[in-house]
């Protein structure tokens, strides 16, 4: 039985009628066409599919599409201003070599951001908690938290 | 030397906004109209024959447009042992033994039908120890498969890998002092955060396009199109198209049962066809790090100076071959040359078990074997009364060496390497203090200029420029995520004189990127980056002759600076590199700017001892390690960590520390944490939660140490860097373990319950 839902994503409003099993992932890879978010396990163990439900991270691999229904979603693709700059947090992960393969990138930028947006002078170490949930196996993470770590605004 | 512009400077990578934004490309994403979804059915036996398989069920269901089985695919054998097949008819010998494969229209529908596959087995034993696999009398896993030297039917491969020198017997009995250990290492696996996948596609002529996952583009067309013969399309086109890769580390250097399965569904359904590997399949199916049994022996001098090594390995294959069985002949590299060691003895078996099969990962075998090695020097320090890092530095390979295995050492920053180390932890104060806190090293070699695997060790460029100064350079280097692109767009900016953002590097795709042998042995920097040096010192010899036409002056006294060409002798005298382009192009009987270059170093394959020169140089580093260990929960903590390399010259330090940082983290894990559990054949941790990699909490603060050792033969002195970083770092933790609480880990991982039980049973 589909339902439709209504929800903000990346600023823009969605009306879409989906089936009630369909992950947030599966909505915005498969039916949006939104395939800056990644899926590293399905699982919700990697992080990779990582984006923003209003302003706070999710796994979007586990999480139900129908949740997000009058709710805000900000993915990979959201992040560029109006005008199409890089968001100061995706510029410090190119400078700092914080990107090899690339494909957990999306699912960190996110985390640095709803990192960085809370809390916006981390830590090392709430630097390393924040992005604890996600996964990299090509940088070791250290240029990964350099790159947060320039960010921040003391 | 002229100071340099592009090289040694911290560029980022070339495709890291692509990356950043999610706009980069991966198989994951790929889709293409009228695509189908392929899925595979896994044997759930790790041996047992198929009596009968029935597809009638999944074939009803609406959406499926193709079954295939073992019993109705053309005779496919793929590996180089040529043991395995994309579809298992008979029998399976593994619990990854792909036995039918679905194509339909979506992948839910795909995975319904393989639910619907009905297969009978009559189970058969099953053999998972090597040593009880090499037993007379046990399961064959390919009763076909005969060795030895009466030709019977064995587990055992035919692969004699045995490198003698000097005469080790001797030198046992002539030596002060002698170890003898066994060390066991396990499986892991690559844990690459984009899964597995490919789309396969047939033209109407029966060409075919593969996007693929792979770091030997070249390679794998030649076996595609093997393929293509034993499907009776003999003649036929195969195009390679690489995707962005998320990540290899020596996953992609083979062929897969998947990537066949997929032609197989495109060729019968007329469609393309994708599979991309779930998690799960990731962790099962895929080919992880070959587990070994290690016997080894040292010995040494009164005075320290080590007289022999002699080394027997038993190495699980698993139930087919792929380049895991091939990993003996890279344990050679560290158990032949790594500190002067005149006596040498290396035996190894590879044997069939009905476990799944290993690959190469980054190393090759060399961290299996550097684990044994180095945590064995410090044993035999001891035995000599000597401290490790004297009995390091007395033995230290110097520049000029040829070793055991006639490697001819250039260059060799290992001494600088060791002293750094030594340095910054401040040996002599902090070793031995036995108090829960302690330090240790290792040290590696590796190749560092290439590896002549093959009988070629080669690698093509070709560069082109446009109207606008734009410089396209077609590389058959891969990228796959380590900044190959980048490090070559420096190379040839400096070389050309241009600047790295007027290059475009174009590496994916077989139609127009020349050959390549593969992103393997660390060779991608020194090779690739040597060819496409040679490709741009020729473009711009061709560039200075149409220059001199149009600025009225000798080629030679042209010189190209910062996207100009200026005379040397009056630099009044200038033209931008656009305008000598078009005055190329633009003109009665003009040409075309473009040069091509083929780079194959001056290495040697290894003769039938298994000797020769295999890298024209040779990377050379030291880990050194500081932990804390509780002597109540077994926990190990990182302190410092430093890692050390000789890298010959920094083209991108930024790039070179992310290859050194991820390395070792790679090889922190590969001591501590990881371990692909097997039970009977069967992965029983196939996903993140059980397989423990480690994450932003877990990695210390790495300190890197760039030695520069400026070689003659690398690009601008280049040495390669991708695999040296994970190669020392177990047994520099288990040496900074041993130092800490005085227990000897033999067996990765070194797990809190395998320390505990070592204090147990001192106590």
């Amino acid at each position: 039985m589909k339902k439709l839902i209504k929800f903000f994503l990346n600023g823009e409003p969605v009306q879409i009628e989906i089936e009630p099993h369909l992950t947030l992932l599966r909505l915005l890879r498969d039916k949006l066409e939104m395939t800056g978010t990644k899926e590293g396990c399905g699982m919700g163990e990697c992080g990779a599919c990582t984006v923003l439900l209003n302003g706070k991270t999710i796994n979007s691999c586990i999480y139900p599409a129908m949740e997000v229904d009058g709710k805000m979603v900000t993915t990979i693709e959201g992040l560029l201003d109006p005008q199409g700059n890089l968001h100061p947090i995706q510029k410090a992960f190119i400078e700092y070599g914080a990107i090899q393969c690339g494909f957990c990138t999306p699912g960190m930028i996110l985390s640095a951001k709803a990192l960085i947006d809370e809390n916006p002078n981390p830590t090392e170490e709430e630097i390393r908690n924040g992005i604890a949930g996600n996964i990299c196996r090509c940088t070791g993470y250290i240029q990964i938290i350099q790159a947060i770590k320039s960010t921040s605004k003391p | 030397m002229e100071e340099l512009i592009n090289v040694g400077k911290r560029i980022p990578k070339l495709d890291a906004e692509e990356k950043a934004t999610g706009r980069a490309i991966y198989i994951q994403d790929l889709k293409i109209p009228g695509m189908l979804y392929g899925k595979i059915l896994y044997s759930p036996h790790p041996h047992a024959r198929i009596l009968n398989i029935d597809t009638s069920k999944a074939e009803r269901l609406l959406g499926v447009k193709a079954i295939l089985t073992g019993y109705n695919i053309p005779p496919i054998k793929f590996g180089f042992y040529k043991d395995n097949t994309p579809l298992k008819a008979n029998k399976v010998r593994s619990c990854r033994d792909e036995v039918a494969a679905v194509a339909a229209i979506d992948p839910e529908i795909a995975e319904e039908a393989i639910d619907l596959i009905k297969v009978e087995y009559e189970i058969l034993p099953a053999v998972f120890d090597p040593e009880e696999a090499m037993k007379e009398g046990a399961p064959l896993i390919h009763e076909e498969h005969l060795g030895g030297k009466e030709k019977k039917p064995t587990n055992i491969l035919n692969l004699p890998w045995r490198l003698v020198a000097g005469d080790v017997e001797e030198a046992r009995k002539n030596s002060a002092f002698v170890a003898e250990d066994r060390f066991k290492v396990t499986w892991v696996t690559h844990c690459c955060m984009g899964t597995s996948g490919c789309l396969a596609q047939f033209d109407l002529k029966n060409n075919l396009t593969m996007y693929a996952n792979t770091q030997i583009p070249s390679l794998a067309q030649r076996d595609f199109t093997e393929a293509l013969t034993a499907m009776g399309l003999s003649g036929k086109k195969v195009r390679i198209i690489k995707t962005t890769i998320g990540g290899g580390f020596g996953s992609k250097l083979d062929t897969y049962a998947f990537e066949y399965i997929a032609i197989l569904l495109a060729y019968k359904t007329r469609k393309p066809v994708k599979i991309v590997f779930t998690r799960e399949e990731e962790f099962f199916a895929t080919s992880p790090r070959q587990p070994a049994i290690i016997d080894i022996a040292q010995g040494c001098t009164k005075e320290g100076k080590l007289t022999f090594r002699d080394v027997r390995m038993i190495l699980d294959n698993g139930a087919y071959t792929s380049w895991g069985a091939t990993t003996p002949s890279v344990m050679m590299m560290p158990i032949s040359s790594l500190y002067k060691i005149p006596n040498v003895r290396y035996i190894a078996k590879c044997v069939y078990t009905n476990n799944t099969y290993s690959q190469a990962m980054r190393g090759y075998g060399n961290p299996q074997a550097t684990f044994a090695i180095d945590s064995q020097i410090d044993i035999l320090a001891e035995m000599a009364g000597i401290d490790p890092l004297d009995f390091r530095l007395i033995n230290a390979n110097t520049p000029g060496e040829i070793t055991p295995q006639k490697f001819k050492v250039q260059t060799c920053g290992l001494r600088e390497c060791i002293d750094a180390v030594a340095q910054r932890l401040d040996w002599r104060q902090n070793h031995g203090r036995g108090n829960g806190r302690g330090i240790g090293m290792a040290s590696m070699i590796h190749v560092g200029g290439g590896a002549r695997v093959y009988k070629s060790d080669g690698c093509g460029t070709i560069i082109k420029i446009d109207d606008f100064g734009t410089v396209n350079v077609f590389t058959g280097a891969t990228d796959m995520g380590q900044g190959a692109d980048t490090v070559i767009a420096q190379i040839v900016a400096e070389e050309l004189g241009v600047r790295v953002e007027d290059i475009v590097v174009i590496h994916t795709d077989t139609d127009v990127c020349p050959w390549d042998v593969g992103a393997h042995a660390s060779r991608t920097t020194f090779v690739a980056g040597n060819s496409a040096r040679g490709a741009a010192r020729k473009i711009k010899e061709k560039i200075l002759e149409v220059a001199a036409k149009s600025l009225g002056e000798l080629p030679e006294n042209l010189e190209i600076r910062d996207r100009f060409v200026y005379s040397k002798i009056d630099p009044e005298k200038k033209s931008p590199l656009g305008k000598i382009l078009r005055a190329s192009h633009y003109t009665t009987g003009g040409s075309m700017v473009m040069a091509e270059y083929f780079y194959d170093p001056q290495n040697e394959n290894l003769d039938k001892e298994f000797k020769g020169n295999l890298s024209v140089t040779y990377a050379y580093g030291t880990h050194g390690v500081e932990v804390e260990v509780d002597k109540e929960t077994g926990q190990v903590k990182i302190l410092r960590y430093i890692a050390a390399h000789d890298v010959g010259k920094a083209i991108n330090p930024m790039l070179l520390e992310g290859q050194v940082f991820g390395g070792a983290l790679m090889g922190i894990g590969y001591a501590l944490t990881e371990r692909l559990i097997l039970q009977n054949g069967k992965v029983m941790n196939p996903n993140f939660l059980d397989y423990k990699i480690l994450t932003a909490k877990d990695v210390p603060n790495i300190e890197t140490v760039v030695v520069e050792t400026d070689d003659p033969y690398g690009p601008f002195g280049a040495k390669g860097i991708g695999e040296p970083g994970l190669v020392p770092t177990a047994p520099a933790i288990a040496n900074a373990i041993y130092d800490a609480i005085g227990v000897r880990i033999k067996d990765l991982p070194i797990t809190p319950e395998k320390i505990l039980s070592e204090l147990k049973k001192r106590t």
